[in-house]
């Protein structure tokens, strides 16, 4: 019997989700749809400078409603990878390894990161309203 | 929820599993068909269903869950008790790996609803109905729940686990401070029952160069001891893109060990080692 014909028994099909892997892989997630979002930065600053023409496109497709879903996925994913690192940060100190801890900081870091991404637009909205 | 220890089991659980197709990233051969079903005697009244991974090398076939009712009335109150139960009465090719029904040995380290520990110290209570049980994740299945563990061990064989010093050896033995021992306090303890490395993603992906968290507690636990002379070396060995650093800091093994220790932080302390020894 040769080794490489055993199966493999199973892993991510079967592992149940726990705060620690999901935490960790929203991490990463996150931090990719930052990069790609920064593509959307230098968009704008493109259309800026290439005149009035292409910088109201590019307003146009951010007010739309895609445009806005991808702003506000791009905001929450700022607000919890930023988050997440302070957390990564205590870990590389040796700090906050109980499993207490480990579970405390978690969800203090889902909850801090969608409060502040709900803080930010509601008062964009609420500036928006006021016409400033 | 909040988690306070690893034995904790979760009251509610929002997915069993990640939402990803059954068959992904699995080859052909590894793919897990419908097995057996193996009713109760109808006189039982407390029956309770185990899902249990089957693969048998003699056939070749590909493996398989087999569903078995086992009568909770005549039955030890441990997963380990169902599983004996099992292959005593029901299902004599049932095969797995079992000692000291005590959670000290570590033979009996597996899957039960989709997280590792040992089938000795899981209350069936605790399971879920059905209660799934697989062997540890990501690696070469012998026959049934038997993992074949040959490259973990030579993963630990690689960190060298044993006292190494240059200075020549006393008339008596080597001393330590209590305050030296208490550092050991946390790792000593690992029966590498290899729970912790079979639930890390990063050693499912990376696992030919990862050393994984049971080896690298090891290792803490070596690099850790007052009467070691060997860390120089040891930290070299270590400072490796792949051996220490896939490490990212998912923690399932901290969530995960039946003896209740903590390779994620055994893991922070020799990066925080490897840093250290640089300024």
């Amino acid at each position: 019997m040769t080794h490489d014909k055993r199966p493999l028994s199973p892993d991510l099909q079967i592992y149940r989700p726990q705060l620690t892997s999901v935490l960790s892989i929203m991490h990463r997630l996150t931090g990719i749809v930052l990069s790609a979002g920064s593509l959307l930065l230098v968009a704008w600053l493109v259309a800026g400078a290439a005149g009035p023409a292409a910088y109201h496109a590019l307003l146009d497709l951010v007010r739309s409603w895609l445009g806005q879903a991808l702003l506000f996925g791009w905001t929450f994913s700022l607000f919890y990878h930023l988050c997440n690192g302070i957390r990564h940060l205590c870990w590389d100190a040796g700090y906050g390894f109980e499993l207490t801890a480990i579970y405390a900081s978690g969800w203090t870091v889902v909850a801090a990161s969608t409060t502040l991404t709900l803080v930010t637009w509601l008062t964009g909205l609420f500036f928006m309203g006021a016409g400033i | 929820m909040l988690i306070r220890s690893s034995n904790q089991v979760p009251r509610a659980t929002l997915l069993k599993r990640f939402p990803v197709p059954r068959g992904f990233g699995v080859d052909t051969a590894s793919r897990i068909a419908r097995g057996k079903f193996w009713p109760a005697p109808s006189d039982a009244k407390h029956v309770k269903r185990f899902d249990v991974y089957r693969y048998d090398p003699e056939t070749g076939a590909n493996p398989r869950i087999d569903t078995y009712e086992v009568d909770l009335d005549t039955c030890g109150p441990m997963v380990l008790d169902a599983l004996i139960k099992i292959k005593n009465e029901i299902d004599s090719t049932l095969t797995f790996r079992r000692s000291c029904r005590e959670g000290i040995c570590g033979s009996c380290a597996m899957n039960i609803d989709g997280t590792n520990w040992l089938a000795c110290t899981r209350f069936i209570s605790d399971t879920a109905a059905p209660a799934t049980v697989y062997p540890l994740n990501h690696l070469r299945v012998i026959k049934d729940l038997v993992p074949d563990l040959t490259h973990l061990y030579a993963q630990y064989a690689s960190i060298e686990p044993w006292l190494q010093t240059d200075t020549p050896a006393p008339d008596r033995e080597r001393l330590q401070s209590p305050e030296e021992r208490e550092r050991l306090d946390g790792y000593y303890e690992c029966i590498l029952c290899f729970c912790c490395t079979a639930g890390c993603p990063s050693h499912w992906w990376n696992g030919n160069r990862f050393l994984g968290p049971a080896v690298l507690l090891q290792a803490w636990r070596w690099l850790a001891d007052s009467r070691d002379e060997a860390t120089g070396k040891r930290l070299d060995d270590l400072e490796d893109p792949f051996r220490l650093y896939r490490c990212h800091t998912i923690l399932n093994c901290t969530r995960t060990c039946p003896k209740g220790l903590n390779p994620g932080k055994a893991i922070a302390e020799i990066k925080k080692m490897v840093i250290q020894r640089k300024s």
